[in-house]
């Protein structure tokens, strides 16, 4: 596994219908970094990370693996390279968390290559970076939802892919879970050098745990860079029409948004 | 979650090992519960034949009137119990998982229904029998299937559309051959209900053969059927970052089942509900630590080889295949329902 995969978007435009749904968008996705997709609902976010897994075609523009279009490539060469957990996937009725974990060795085996032992190794690392190892045995449609989105997870991680994606994996999770998943993507891009890209929800935990925020509007990148050039209070409000302060976590110094509503008193004005 | 680290792959192993145990035994048994049917068919009759003679009469070998027995009588339809019930057994486990849903069976998906039609239009309006009887009921569900997958395309093809349109399709086809046999011959109806309704006996030894040589094919290419239903079966989505070419594989699938289903129908008639049982009996016996088609299959075997027998010895006089059959699906069906019904409520 290189950890030093390049994903780059070149004057990339996707859509579903007859609507596009990210215009013209140039992106380069920093090797060994971590790389949070920021937005309102409906920003377009979700839609270009589809575009960077290659699940939806360009309808204009490209999408570059080290160099080469990704619609080009292989998809079994690009699967050893470039994984991605899906919002919200649904496990086959009865499924064991050790199957699906296992599952994700699919890119690595074939027809007659079966499984090995660094197949078993490759899943074992996946069942305890994600804490899922005394799971193996129990279906998975009988987990909790924070156990379940591991177990996805754990599957991905197996898959051992230099650039992994994520659609908001913290969706449906309590804020524990949250920062745990967060922690452990943050181990694996330092550990494994993995490029990580992520969509997420919560602004806050982006700013805290990127390297590189891009934020979206109306299918555009906005604003793209470090937290704390990202996040301020004009940006977030041209992003997610939110009246915020932005203040230093008082941990980690990245920036953090406080909304203001309409009732709170204007005394920082 | 504790910190990225190299283990040497012991959970896995453990666990890979537990259920290849697993799925060896239930292949083991099951494998020989097949061949014990097989011979337990061979054995009774108006003339029971010991087993060690009827095992030998198979090869030729024992006294004329035996032999005749044996390879005249009751060899062809015990091979169709066992290798026809693989066929459905596979068929129905593959569209079970492809689409997700325990009841997507070929039953209710319109391709038995197809092949019934196609019979019973070449019966009652060509008076076609025999081997070109069961050529037109391929046909049948082969143009069926076709037919369900092109109307359930819609920018590839969602399991939930393909189900849908696949029981739309069915009931069509169901009320053409209804028509068709009201408007029959007293002869010719009769003769299509009685093909309806499927039986084992109507296999002939040239039928058996094309039966052998699909599962032939088929246990060759199984190793790359399970490696693309094993990415497939997670969602569309996940299968592709998993490298799979999600569209192509799912109509490679649908596809064998689609053929499995269609010979086997042409060779036995429409068998109510083997399909559609094998699996669900299959994952029971193997727990659910492994999934297997080859398990499916057998289990497909013993269920036609268990329904022909009781079809031709537990009454007085003998009965077709597909009234056991449809006899032990039903309340199945009715099971399904109501525990899904139950989840959902519980849910």
């Amino acid at each position: 596994m290189r950890p030093d995969h390049l994903l780059e978007a070149r004057g990339l435009t996707l859509g579903y219908d007859t609507t596009p749904v990210v215009h013209e968008v140039d992106l380069v996705l920093p090797a060994g970094r971590i790389t949070a997709i920021i937005g309102a609902n409906a920003s377009g976010k979700s839609t270009l990370l589809r575009g960077f897994a290659r699940l939806l075609e360009p309808r204009a523009g490209v999408v570059l693996l080290d160099g080469e279009p990704l619609h080009r490539m292989r998809p079994g060469d690009v699967a050893r390279v470039l994984g991605m957990l899906p919002q919200a996937p649904v496990a086959p009725d009865g499924i064991t968390v050790a199957d699906l974990v296992g599952r994700g060795r699919h890119p690595h085996q074939g027809w007659f290559r079966r499984w090995s032992a660094a197949d078993d190794a490759a899943v074992d690392a996946a069942l305890h970076a994600t804490a899922t190892a005394d799971l193996v045995d129990r279906p998975v449609a009988e987990l909790s939802g924070g156990q379940r989105q591991r177990v996805w997870i754990a599957m991905a991680l197996a898959q051992q892919t230099g650039i992994l994606l994520l659609d908001e994996p913290t969706t449906f999770l309590d804020l524990n879970h949250q920062i745990e998943l967060l922690d452990l993507l943050v181990d694996l891009n330092r550990q494994r050098g993995t490029t990580i890209v992520l969509v997420l929800h919560e602004l806050n935990l982006a700013a805290r745990y990127a390297d590189l925020l891009v934020a979206m509007r109306s299918g555009r990148i906005v604003d793209a860079g470090p937290p704390a050039q990202v996040v301020t209070a004009a940006t977030v409000r041209d992003v997610f029409d939110l009246r915020c302060d932005v203040i230093p976590d008082p941990r980690t110094g990245a920036p953090m948004v406080i909304p203001i509503g309409r009732h709170a008193p204007s005394t920082t004005g | 979650m504790t910190a990225v680290m190299a283990p040497v792959g012991t959970t896995a192993r453990r666990f890979r090992a537990l259920s290849r145990r697993r799925l060896g035994a239930t292949v083991v048994v099951l494998s020989a519960v097949v061949v014990l049917l097989f011979v337990v068919s061979l054995v009774v009759g108006s003339v029971v034949v010991p087993p060690v003679d009827a095992v030998l009469a198979t090869f030729g070998v024992g006294e004329d009137a035996t032999v005749f027995v044996i390879q005249e009588l009751r060899l062809t339809r015990a091979g169709a119990a066992a290798l026809v019930g693989i066929a459905l057994g596979v068929s129905g486990t593959l569209f079970q998982r492809v689409l997700g849903n325990p009841l997507a069976s070929p039953d209710f998906l319109g391709v038995a229904a197809g092949a019934g039609t196609a019979a019973a239009a070449a019966l009652v309006l060509g008076g076609v029998a025999g081997f070109t009887l069961s050529g037109y009921a391929l046909l049948g569900g082969l143009a069926t299937a076709a037919l369900v997958y092109f109307l359930a395309w819609h920018r590839g093809v969602s399991e939930y559309r393909f189900i849908l349109v696949g029981i739309g399709v069915g009931a069509l086809a169901s009320s053409v051959t209804s028509y068709l046999v009201a408007r029959a011959e007293f002869s010719d109806a009769r003769a299509a209900l009685s093909w309806l309704v499927g039986s084992v006996g109507m296999a002939t030894p040239g039928l058996l053969r094309v039966v052998a040589v699909l599962l032939v094919v088929l246990a060759v290419s199984g190793p790359g059927l399970a490696r693309m239903l094993r990415a497939l079966e997670l969602g569309d989505e996940p299968a592709r970052m998993l490298g799979a070419r999600a569209e192509r594989d799912r109509f490679v699938l649908l596809g064998v089942a689609a053929v499995l289903v269609s010979v086997a129908t042409a060779a036995v008639g429409p068998v109510a509900f083997v399909a559609m049982l094998a699996g669900p009996l299959a994952a029971i016996a193997l727990g659910p630590t492994s999934r297997s088609i080859l398990a499916s299959g057998l289990m497909g075997a013993v269920i036609l080889q268990v329904a022909d027998l009781l079809a031709q010895h537990a009454l007085a006089w003998p009965i077709s295949t597909g009234v056991v059959t449809g006899a032990f699906g039903a309340p199945y069906i009715a099971w399904v329902l109501i525990s899904a019904a139950r989840e959902t409520s519980a849910g």
